[in-house]
C-alpha cells in the first residue's frame, strides 16, 4: 500500500476571524500502481489535499501513512518522502530558474545527493521520458514554448525517480495536442514504469480515459471514491457540485431516453462508438 | 508559513469609522499623533485614553487586532523604557552599580511607553478601518495641491495602490514557488550563510520573472482600457464629506483644544 490518509482536517487561518476548513475529515487509501483521478470545483480542496501527501502542508488533525509509516512521527525524513512522492504543481513552468534546460532538470537529483554521473543519467532519462528532443537541452528554459516548458518542469520531478507521481492540472492552458501528448506520456509512465499516478484535473474526459479510480472533492469533503463508471452514474449530483460527467455520458443518456438500448455505463467516446456499432450491426443483421 | 505577514490589514466590518471619508481618518490620525506629543501630564494621557477607547469602540474591530501591531515594536518599547528608567537624572529610588532608578525616570518611562503604544494603536485603527485603496485615494486628494508645483500626485498614488495590491499576490507566489522547489528537494533552512544565500536562487529567479510578467500584463491591460495618467480621469467612487465627517472634524478640534489647554 502506498498512501493512506485517515481523517485529515485542514484549517486555514487557525485562530483568526478568517478561520475556514479547507479539508474536512478526508480518508482514503491509494495502492501501488493505481491511477487515481482527483476532481473538484475550484476551491474544493483538491490542491490542498495533494500537498498533504508529500508533507508540504501539515494536517490540523488526522494521520497520513506512506508505506505504513506515519509521516508525522518525530524524526520522519520529509526530504526522503518528497523524493518518493513527486509533486508537479499547477503551471510548473513558473518554477524554472536555471541557465539551461538540462541543469534545471538536474536540480532535483542534485538535492537528493547523487553523484554527478548519476544525476546526469537521471536527467537524461527524464527528458527522454517527457519526449523533449535533445536539441533543446542546452537552451535556456525561458526560450521554449509553453508546452515545452511544462515538459521540462515535469521532467524536473521525474528525474527524482519518485514511486508516486502527483500532477496538479498538468494540462491547464495547453492546446489540445499538447494536452494529449502530456497525458499519453503520463499514461506510459503508469503502464511501463508501474508508477502510481495521482492526476488532479477538472476535465472529466481526461479522467474518464485514464484513471481507474476517482476521488471527487467538494467544499473540502470527499464526496465519491469509486471507479469512473460508478462516479459518472451520479452525474446529477456532480452537476450540483459544479462539475459534470463527460459529454458522451449525456449523449448516451439522451439516446437511452429515446429508447435506444445502449449500456448505461459508457464514459468514453470509444466505448460509445463500439456500443452504437454493435447495435447497428445487430439491427443490420435482422434486416 | 510566510502567508501570515499582515500589511494591508483591513478588517471588514460595517461601522461609522469604516464608512468615514479616508481624508477624515487621515487627518484624525495626524491630530491624535500630534496630541500624544503634546501630552505631558496624567490628565492629558487620561483624555487621550478616553478618546482612543471611544474610537476603538466605534470601529467595532476586536481589541486583539489592535494590539497585534504592538508585537512589531516590542523590542523598541523595552529598549526605550529601560533607557528612560535608568538614565534619567533625579530623585533616586535605588541603584545597581552605575544604574539608578529615579522617580523622574519612572514617570518618563511610563509616559514614553504609553505614547508609543497609543501611536501604534492609533494608526492601526486607521489601517484596520480603511482599505489600502481608500487610503491612497484619500492621500491623492489631500495632497492634490502638490500638483501645482509639478509633483505627479496621481501617478505616485497609482504606483502606491498597485504596489499594495501586489504584495499579497507576490507573497502567495513566493509561497507557491517555495513549495514547488521543496517538492524537488530544495532546502531553505539549513546550511551556513553562503549556502542559504545560494539556496535562494531557485526562489528569487522565478519570483522576479513572474513579477515582471505580471507587471507587463497589467500595463498592457491598463493601456487596453485607455489609461493615460491622471488628467481628466474621473472616479467611480468620488470622495465627498458627509455629516459624519463634519462631526468627526468637530470632535477632533474639541479634542485637540482640550489637549492644548491641558498642556499650557
Amino acid at each position: 500500500m502506498a498512501i493512506r490518509a485517515e481523517h485529515i482536517n485542514y484549517l486555514y487561518g487557525e485562530g483568526t476571524a478568517f478561520e475556514q476548513y479547507a479539508l474536512k475529515d478526508v480518508s482514503f487509501e491509494i495502492h501501488d500502481g493505481q491511477f487515481i483521478g482527483v476532481i473538484g470545483h475550484t476551491g474544493s480542496g483538491k490542491s490542498t489535499l495533494i500537498q498533504h501527501l508529500n508533507g508540504l502542508l501539515r494536517a490540523s488533525s488526522g494521520k497520513i501513512y506512506y508505506n505504513d509509516e506515519d509521516i508525522y512521527q518525530d524524526g520522519y525524513n520529509m526530504k526522503l518522502l518528497r523524493s518518493h512522492v513527486g509533486l508537479v504543481f499547477q503551471y510548473p513552468e513558473h518554477q524554472l530558474f536555471e541557465v539551461d534546460v538540462f541543469s534545471d532538470v538536474c536540480f532535483g537529483p542534485r538535492n537528493q545527493g547523487y553523484s554527478k554521473e548519476e544525476i546526469e543519467q537521471r536527467a537524461r532519462e527524464a527528458l527522454i521520458q517527457v519526449g523533449l528532443e535533445e536539441r533543446f537541452w542546452r537552451q535556456s528554459p525561458f526560450e521554449l514554448s509553453g508546452g515545452q516548458k511544462r515538459r521540462v518542469a515535469i521532467a524536473g520531478v521525474l528525474a527524482m525517480q519518485p514511486e508516486v507521481l502527483i500532477l496538479d492540472e498538468p494540462t491547464a492552458g495547453l492546446d489540445p495536442r499538447g494536452r494529449d501528448e502530456i497525458l499519453e506520456q503520463i499514461s506510459a509512465l503508469h503502464k511501463e514504469k508501474k508508477m502510481t499516478i495521482i492526476l488532479v484535473s477538472h476535465s472529466m474526459e481526461d479522467i474518464a480515459r485514464y484513471a481507474d479510480r476517482i476521488l471527487v472533492m467538494s467544499h473540502g469533503e470527499k464526496m465519491f471514491d469509486a471507479p469512473p463508471k460508478e462516479v459518472f452514474r451520479h452525474y446529477r449530483e456532480l452537476e450540483q457540485m459544479g462539475l459534470a460527467a463527460p459529454q458522451i455520458t449525456y449523449v448516451v443518456q439522451r439516446l437511452r431516453d429515446q429508447g435506444i438500448p445502449l449500456k448505461e455505463d459508457i464514459t468514453t467516446v470509444e466505448e460509445a462508438k463500439a456500443g452504437i456499432l454493435e447495435l447497428l450491426g445487430k439491427a443490420g443483421g435482422e434486416v | 508559513m510566510i502567508r501570515e505577514i499582515t500589511l494591508g490589514q483591513y478588517y471588514p466590518v460595517d461601522s461609522v469609522l469604516h464608512r468615514m471619508d479616508p481624508r477624515t481618518k487621515l487627518f484624525g490620525t495626524m491630530i491624535f499623533i500630534v496630541s500624544l506629543f503634546l501630552a505631558d501630564s496624567l490628565k492629558a494621557y487620561g483624555v487621550a485614553t478616553i478618546f482612543l477607547v471611544l474610537v476603538i469602540r466605534l470601529s467595532k474591530v476586536p481589541v486583539s487586532f489592535m494590539v497585534r501591531g504592538l508585537r512589531a515594536i516590542l523590542f523598541l518599547l523595552l529598549l526605550s523604557v529601560s533607557f528612560n528608567l535608568f538614565l534619567t537624572p533625579g530623585t533616586e529610588i535605588f541603584r545597581i552599580g552605575f544604574l539608578k532608578l529615579t522617580w523622574e525616570g519612572l514617570r518618563l518611562a511610563g509616559f514614553m511607553a504609553l505614547r508609543l503604544i497609543y501611536l501604534v494603536i492609533g494608526s492601526s485603527v486607521m489601517t484596520l478601518t480603511t482599505t489600502p485603496n481608500e487610503l491612497t485615494d484619500g492621500l491623492e486628494k489631500s495632497m492634490g495641491f502638490l500638483n501645482r508645483v509639478g509633483v505627479p500626485v496621481h501617478e505616485i498614488s497609482m504606483m502606491m495602490s498597485i504596489a499594495l495590491r501586489f504584495i499579497p499576490i507576490l507573497v502567495e507566489e513566493t509561497d507557491k514557488i517555495m513549495k514547488a522547489q521543496m517538492a524537488r528537494g530544495a532546502d531553505f533552512e539549513s546550511g551556513n550563510l553562503i549556502q542559504k544565500a545560494k539556496s535562494m536562487v531557485p526562489l528569487l529567479v522565478p519570483l522576479f520573472i513572474s513579477a515582471f510578467r505580471r507587471a507587463t500584463d497589467l500595463a498592457m491591460a491598463m493601456e487596453a482600457r485607455c489609461y493615460h495618467g491622471g488628467e481628466g480621469r474621473t472616479k467611480m467612487k468620488p470622495l465627498h464629506y458627509e455629516r459624519r465627517d463634519h462631526m468627526g472634524y468637530l470632535v477632533y478640534l474639541v479634542y485637540l483644544a482640550i489637549m492644548i489647554f491641558l498642556r499650557y
